[in-house]
């Protein structure tokens, strides 16, 4: 084991040290037009829980005041860059970070303009939570219903709905009730299990992070109290262990001639030793001979620790297996999957790509573009000739070499891939292996094509 | 009117919850051996700032127990604290790595970098920068820049692609979905990697404390010759301060960051140990870069300009 690595300080037993702290981290994203008031959201999140400092503060106020403005315009938080602060517009993901005693944020700030579904999808990839705001006066509008078909087709676990601008239609609890109630109802058939609506005034801060002194029947959280305590993380013991190779280490030193390590991040599930694993695509079987947590020897491990692990035989193990327990997927050429395309050049079928994979990346040929999804209707166009910039649809693929696929809707590591393009390394193309939504949806979908 | 459905286990009766320190951590590590299995040439950029000391860190855990498959590269602005340069001998030392150094001094030697009027050096480094990248032919470039510093790094990618002159575009970005780092390009170009993408200030000195890392001494209150200077105190030394208006005093200090001492500025501080700059900072109402850095005041989008020349 390593004893020095930077210590200078009095030695401990344990070199790494290990004083957990309590505090969790929560991923979450946002979606919502600049209409909806997303900017003034956000920043009043930053601002109201104490997280702008005064000189970004006080840069706000210098810029808000050469434009004209009287209060700080705290949309101005977020926009960072040239472009966006000459247009007054959000063209790309931001990640922001903040931190409450009880938990710390990262934000992924995803522009919600029709033309960016690709930003939503890519905020929602990593996120465990999805903020889908709307205005109070206009409710459940298109661009709602695809916020939530895009959190559902990504399988954000968490939902909330930010009913804004209440103060506009004055506190008026029918208003939200009947918005949430629509709202909720369309979520959950889309297979969305856990929706919170909370009535807000981003601009006045009401249930933003203070609870609102003009909505005495709401009785639920504030925005901000539900986002330190909505329940993090999945629980890895009830989901198979699934162990993506990255990176053979092999010391051959005279303290380690035999080492003999895979590295990776838990994708899903425990690890223990002595537990037995198939090593994908070889199908070979074999047990856990030990596992070392970053320089300490440890005998279980779990999603998402990156640790090392050793087995009990010495087979032929590289970058791009996978080492997995409990249900195993069966690998295959063939990959069926639904996509979000993310770049002007189309998708079309018969293009020769790359397909990354966990730590895999394979050669592959769109073989058939299935269908377009219209994310309004949730419709299949059918007979579609290219996937376009945001589109999202299905595609079947053809690969060199057989994946340890599962489904995106039983585990978004193992189940999600990037279609690259071969001749400048371009991200082209998310995918999820699998059918997009819950068969109710694409019944409903199904129907209405026939009529 | 809420509908919730919790069906997942809470943090505090979760036996498998990680810690967010716990979380950063395993990512980061990810990220290093993404880069270690995907790159025939990674260099991690070490000016013995604290950042960089939590990456290189974070490396010897990522590989332990083989040594860290990279070497490092350092520009050196020819104005550093020799605090630091000493630490970054030592650490190259003890871990047994390989040390690039750029050198500053040696383009304005010989013509192909000038001097600037008001003495800064840290805007020159970027020549030197991407030289040492050429002369390398480094492909990924490990730099410790966080998302949180500034808000044109808030988009920056954690696989950030730089085209044959370095430079960055933020239009051209890539998406970048759940953990999967695209890190294909073409030959000339390279790839800076931000392994603390998701990691604040507080965070880092959490982990410092936590891992109980060691620091240049720098970052520890501590007597010192400073100036005032645009509102900052800089060291005396012989890069060109003290002015003749300006006033030399010794003063309890320490510094946030750690750049080109052209630029970077002290604070008053009595935070002697992890403990008590942690609590400094938590209750400071001003960020890292607003309380020490010059440069980025130059203009509203200075640092979003001098990433695209290729900076970091």
């Amino acid at each position: 084991m390593p004893t020095d690595l930077h210590n200078n300080q009095a030695p401990s037993e344990n070199p790494f040290g290990e004083e957990a702290t309590a505090t969790a981290l929560l991923r979450f994203a946002t979606a919502g037009s600049v209409d909806d008031g997303k900017s003034t959201l956000v920043g009043r999140l930053l601002h109201d829980s104490k997280s702008v400092l005064a000189d970004q503060l006080e840069a706000v106020e210098r810029v808000s005041l050469s434009r004209g403005q009287e209060a700080p315009d705290l949309a101005l938080l977020t926009d960072g860059l040239r472009a966006e602060r000459e247009q007054g517009i959000t063209i790309d993901v931001a990640y922001r970070y903040f931190a409450t005693p009880r938990r710390r944020f990262i934000l992924a700030d995803t522009p919600g303009h029709v033309q960016y579904t690709r930003n939503m999808v890519t905020g929602a990839s990593t996120a465990e939570l999805a903020v889908v705001l709307v205005d109070a006066r206009n409710g459940v509008v298109e661009q709602t219903r695809r916020h939530a078909a895009v959190a559902a087709l990504l399988r954000v676990p968490h939902v909330v709905l930010a009913v804004n601008k209440m103060d506009l239609v004055e506190y008026a609890e029918p208003v939200f009730a009947a918005i949430a109630k629509e709202f909720t109802a369309y979520a959950a058939s889309l297979g969305v299990e856990d929706v919170v609506a909370v009535p807000i005034s981003a601009l006045a801060g009401d249930n933003v992070v203070e609870p609102s002194a003009h909505m005495d029947w709401y009785g639920g959280p504030t925005l901000l109290e539900h986002l330190e305590t909505v329940p993090v993380g999945s629980d890895p013991s009830e989901e198979p262990a699934r162990f993506p190779v990255q990176y053979v280490i092999r010391p051959q030193s005279a303290d380690f001639p035999d080492y003999r390590g895979y590295a990776g991040q838990l994708a899903s599930g425990v690890l223990r030793t002595g537990d037995t694993v198939t090593v994908l695509p070889s199908g070979h079987v074999t047990t856990v001979a030990g596992i070392d947590a970053l320089g300490k020897e440890t005998d279980i491990a779990w999603a998402p620790q990156s640790v090392t692990v050793r087995l009990a035989e010495d087979i032929d193990v590289s970058r791009g297996d996978l080492i997995a327990a409990g249900s195993v997927p069966t690998p295959t050429k063939d990959v069926a999957a639904t996509v979000c395309h993310l770049h002007e050049r189309p998708l079309r079928a018969g293009d020769k790509v790359l397909l990354k994979h966990t730590t895999r990346t394979v050669r592959a040929l769109v073989k058939e573009i299935s269908y377009r999804i219209d994310i309004d209707s949730l419709e299949q166009r059918s007979g579609a000739e290219g996937l376009s910039v945001n589109d999202i649809g299905h595609v079947v693929l053809r690969t060199a070499e057989p994946l340890s696929l599962d489904d995106y809707t039983d585990n978004r590591r193992t189940g999600s891939f990037l279609l690259i393009d071969p001749a400048d390394g371009t991200t082209l193309t998310a995918g999820m292996a699998g059918e997009a939504f819950d068969t109710v949806a694409l019944e409903a979908a199904d129907e209405e094509d026939w009529v | 009117m809420t509908t919730a459905t919790h069906t997942l286990l809470d943090t505090a009766e979760n036996p498998y919850a990680l810690s967010h320190l716990d979380a950063l951590e395993a990512e980061s590590v990810h990220i290093f051996r993404e880069v270690a299995g995907e790159f025939e040439r990674p260099v991690i950029l070490f000016s013995g700032g604290k950042d960089s000391i939590v990456m290189l860190h974070l490396a010897l855990k990522a590989f332990w127990p083989a040594p860290v498959p990279f070497a490092l590269l350092h520009v050196d602005t020819g104005h550093n604290f020799p605090e630091v340069l000493d630490y970054r001998d030592r650490a190259v030392a003890r871990h047994n790595l390989r040390l690039h150094v750029a050198h500053v001094q040696d383009f304005i030697d010989d013509g192909r970098l000038r001097e600037r009027p008001d003495g800064l050096r840290n805007p020159l480094q970027t020549v030197p920068l991407l030289d040492g990248i050429e002369q390398g032919k480094f492909d990924a470039v490990f730099g410790g820049g966080r998302r949180d510093e500034e808000k044109a790094r808030a988009k920056e990618r954690v696989f950030s692609l730089r085209d044959e002159f370095g430079a960055w575009d933020p239009r051209r970005q890539r998406p970048e979905l759940w953990s999967l780092y695209n890190g294909k390009h073409a030959v000339g170009e390279h790839v800076r990697v931000f392994p603390l993408s998701n990691w604040t200030e507080l965070d880092v000195w959490q982990y410092i404390e936590r891992e109980r890392i060691e620091l240049p001494e720098i970052y520890y209150a501590h007597e010192r010759e400073v100036f005032a200077r645009n509102g900052m105190w800089l060291t005396a030394g012989e890069w060109g301060g003290p002015k003749e208006t300006e006033t030399v005093e010794r003063r309890l200090v320490r510094y946030r960051t750690v750049g080109d001492m052209s630029c970077t500025g002290a604070v008053d501080s009595d935070a002697a140990t992890i403990g008590d700059v942690i609590a400094e900072i938590a209750a400071s109402r001003l960020t890292e870069r607003g309380a020490t850095r010059a440069d980025d005041k130059v203009s509203e989008a200075a640092m979003e300009d001098r990433k695209r020349e290729g900076y970091f």
